[in-house]
């Protein structure tokens, strides 16, 4: 088994896996600070299946979406919480 | 050789995410999935990213990858803390098993500040009407 099946059948269908169960949190999350950190793993997540994807593909160009991705992560989450807290004071 | 190795931190890296995936997923209340979720995620995505460091030869690729984990370690935990006092102060329930909310009238509501002093904070609230959840549904 090389590198590059062992990528293609086991890392990347774990990794879709989770992506799945944390989409079930979004959909379900009774309050909206549960759904806040499901979009926050869905993104990390996904750096993470780029990341993957840049290694069989050799495009190494894909990273700097990563790059992208991290940032909007984080500034949406601190967006969210900053508003929750506000609209929490009314 | 480096081939073994990168599978190996390749698999913990997504075994990781998948545990933190499942956690989110089964955990009883928010506090505790937030708690699950930010570690083991930034551990994983950390570990995956080592591993593009690792595999390309480039160096413009290993030095995106590690300039990636540096942020995340940074960020996260930043976020996290963000969004946990946001829904403490949004009244999110705890899970019903909690033993001790020692936040309990800590925070001054007014002012968003965190008291060492309870008296100078709200005063305590009657007992029914603290933040632990009374059944399992309420956190679900």
């Amino acid at each position: 088994m090389t590198l590059e099946t062992y990528f293609d059948y086991v890392i990347l269908p774990i990794l879709t896996i989770s992506i799945i169960l944390v989409f079930v949190r979004l959909l379900k999350g009774p309050h909206v600070v549960d759904r806040v950190v499901a979009l926050d793993l869905i993104i990390t997540i996904g750096i993470g299946i780029i990341t993957v994807f840049t290694i069989r593909s050799n495009q190494k160009v894909l990273l700097d979406v990563a790059i992208i991705l991290a940032l909007i992560a984080f500034l949406g989450t601190i967006a969210f919480s900053y508003y929750i807290e506000k609209r929490n004071d009314e | 050789m480096s081939d073994i190795f990168i599978a190996i931190i390749s698999t913990i890296g997504a075994l990781s995410i998948f545990f933190a995936s499942l956690g989110i997923l089964r955990m009883p209340d928010f506090y505790l999935r937030l708690s699950v979720t930010v570690k083991a995620s930034t551990l994983g995505v950390g570990l995956l990213l080592l591993c593009a460091a690792i595999i390309f030869p480039d160096i413009s690729v290993t030095t995106k990858a590690i300039a990636i984990i540096f942020f995340l370690f940074i960020t996260s935990p930043i976020a996290a803390h963000m969004i946990g006092r946001a829904s403490y102060f949004s009244n999110t329930p705890l899970w019903k098993g909690t033993i001790i909310d020692e936040l309990e009238g800590m925070y001054n509501k007014e002012t968003h500040e965190l008291e060492s002093d309870p008296e100078k904070a709200d005063p305590p609230r009657a007992p029914e009407e603290d933040n632990i959840a009374d059944t399992e549904e309420e956190t679900k």
